[in-house]
């Protein structure tokens, strides 16, 4: 139960005016700038516009120094500010085959069109702290540099579905439902659960993917593709007739190849699953895949064995945390008028035993 | 003029870095707004499996702007952002190509513009070409 209560507004004006002191820190230390963070904390600029949904990386550098780097509030600031933005149409489903591609690797064909590009990676660095970033650094080295070649970089999933080998990924027509327009129902299409699960906590759809591969729901997935890019944002344009190309955004996509689906009428065929994430964040697009296969059971004619990464119910209500910090937080916030009844109860408990134990007591005595 | 041409260009100047642009345009003819530019977002869909139905990914910020200049012209932009300055000119630009300055305006706006797109796209494909991996296998001793 909840009860207004008034008062405190002197203090809360102090609170807040002593933590934007404390956001700024030391005045001896110069103040960070929005493209600072842009440009040199854009992983975490990733993160936030991926969870908070919305593809700005100026908003987001923004929330991030709003939030002092607490990257769930930041994630709750951009998603505070999305609402109040318009709708102004949705755009044609990105093309990720025409990616303008940074990296690409297969985990499961060595050779293959289009090779592996390592891109700007932390793979196969020595995780050794680099105490030349923490001195005065000059400009780094000019990356190196390669002549691009002309030829195209096929999906991976494409030349396994050229001869059978995968399922197919069929294409129905349709808006996909919405889950910023409309409360979220179970049962979920897998539309619906991408689009919840691509806005998912990193950290939460990572323990979940581990967990499939540790034995709960366990999938058998390899990373068949994972890619990361620009693609080109292209949105019909009422006022000219025609859709146009507006914009660039950067994606990660990873494609897992799973173990077998089949029937006495179908050949045995490997499973997909998929993730595609805003941004460089291949961590996130790798659990996100794993997490979809999981989920998959019933389609795919798979058992239910009781894990966690199957539950769609338990997967969609708990991977949101803008939605989890704001039901967890609020039992901080003023509870008195319930905790009186509690303690109203536990005290008549506490009497009725008492005087229990002296009746008792007195009745041994007599 | 034909769709293609006015696709590719508006595309072009919606995807210009505001900046270059601001540079590449510092004064603009006479024009009023049919749309003031207006923010807002874009729900930007993926396909499942890369190639499958579409789903929704997440939103990204748009701002939209309809100009007309003095002889008439109808000029429309959106472009991705919310700077409305981006959104004004580049609605002001395509306008402008569909008048007698359409010469004018695409050797001094949009040629650098693709030019500069061009390039910069070149430069980072330029670095992912150079972290490919090339595979070689060792001679094993038993094939000897």
């Amino acid at each position: 139960m909840y009860v207004a209560v008034k008062g405190g507004e002197r203090a809360i004006d102090n609170a807040h005016a002593w933590l934007a002191e404390e956001r700024r820190g030391d005045l001896a230390v110069a103040e960070l700038t929005l493209g600072q963070i842009r440009e040199q904390l854009r992983l975490s600029v990733n993160r936030v516009m991926a969870e908070g949904s919305l593809y700005d990386p100026d908003l987001a550098a923004l929330a991030i120094k709003q939030a002092r780097g607490d990257l769930i509030e930041a994630i709750f600031l951009i998603r505070a500010y999305r609402t109040t933005l318009p709708r102004l149409g949705g755009s044609w489903p990105v093309d990720t085959a025409e990616m303008a591609i940074d990296r690409r690797i297969s985990a499961t064909f060595k050779d293959l069109p289009g090779g592996q590009i390592l891109g700007p990676t932390f793979d196969y660095t020595h995780r050794l702290l680099d105490f030349r970033l923490a001195a005065d650094g000059e400009a780094p080295v000019p990356a190196a540099t390669a002549t691009p070649s002309p030829d195209a970089v096929p999906h991976v999933m494409g030349l396994l579905d050229r001869d059978g080998l995968i399922e197919p990924a069929p294409v129905t027509d349709g808006t996909p439902r919405d889950l910023t327009r409309a409360p979220l129902e179970l049962p979920a299409d897998r539309a619906l659960r991408l689009q919840a699960i691509t806005r998912a906590d990193e950290g939460f759809l990572l323990s979940l993917a581990y967990s499939t591969q540790r034995g709960y729901g366990r999938t058998h997935a390899f990373v068949g593709e994972l890619r990361i890019g620009t693609v080109a944002v292209e949105v019909d344009i009422p006022e000219l007739g025609f859709s146009v190309a507006i914009g660039e955004v950067e994606l990660t996509e990873c494609e897992t190849v799973n173990q077998f689906t089949g029937s006495a009428t179908q050949p045995p065929q490997f499973t997909r699953g998929y993730g595609l994430v805003f941004g460089q964040s291949e961590r996130k697009a790798i659990a996100m895949s794993l997490v979809d296969r999981a989920l998959r059971w019933q389609e795919l004619g798979e058992d239910f064995v009781g894990a966690p990464a199957q539950d769609e119910e338990f997967v969609l209500s708990h991977c949101d945390n803008v939605q989890a910090t704001g039901f967890l937080e609020h039992i901080k916030l003023p509870h008195y008028v319930d905790f009186q009844a509690e303690l109203e109860l536990l005290r008549r408990l506490r009497h009725d035993t008492q005087r229990m134990a002296s009746q008792q007591n007195a009745e041994a005595a007599e | 003029m034909t769709t293609m041409d006015r696709k590719a260009w508006i595309g072009l100047l919606a995807r210009a870095p505001a900046a270059r642009l601001a540079e590449l345009m510092p004064t603009l003819p006479p024009h009023s707004f049919l749309r003031p530019p207006e923010i807002g977002a874009v729900m930007v869909r993926g396909r499942i499996g890369g190639t499958g139905s579409a789903f929704n990914l997440g939103e990204m910020t748009v701002t939209r702007c309809s100009i007309r200049l003095d002889d008439g012209t109808l000029g429309h932009a959106w472009v991705q952002g919310r700077d409305k300055g981006h959104a004004t000119r580049a609605a002001v630009a395509d306008a402008l190509l569909q008048t007698n300055d359409s010469t004018r305006v695409k050797a001094e706006v949009l040629s650098p513009l693709a030019t500069e797109a061009a390039e910069h796209r070149n430069a980072r494909a330029s670095k992912a070409a150079a972290t490919k991996v090339e595979f070689f296998t060792l001679q094993r001793g038993e094939d000897q």
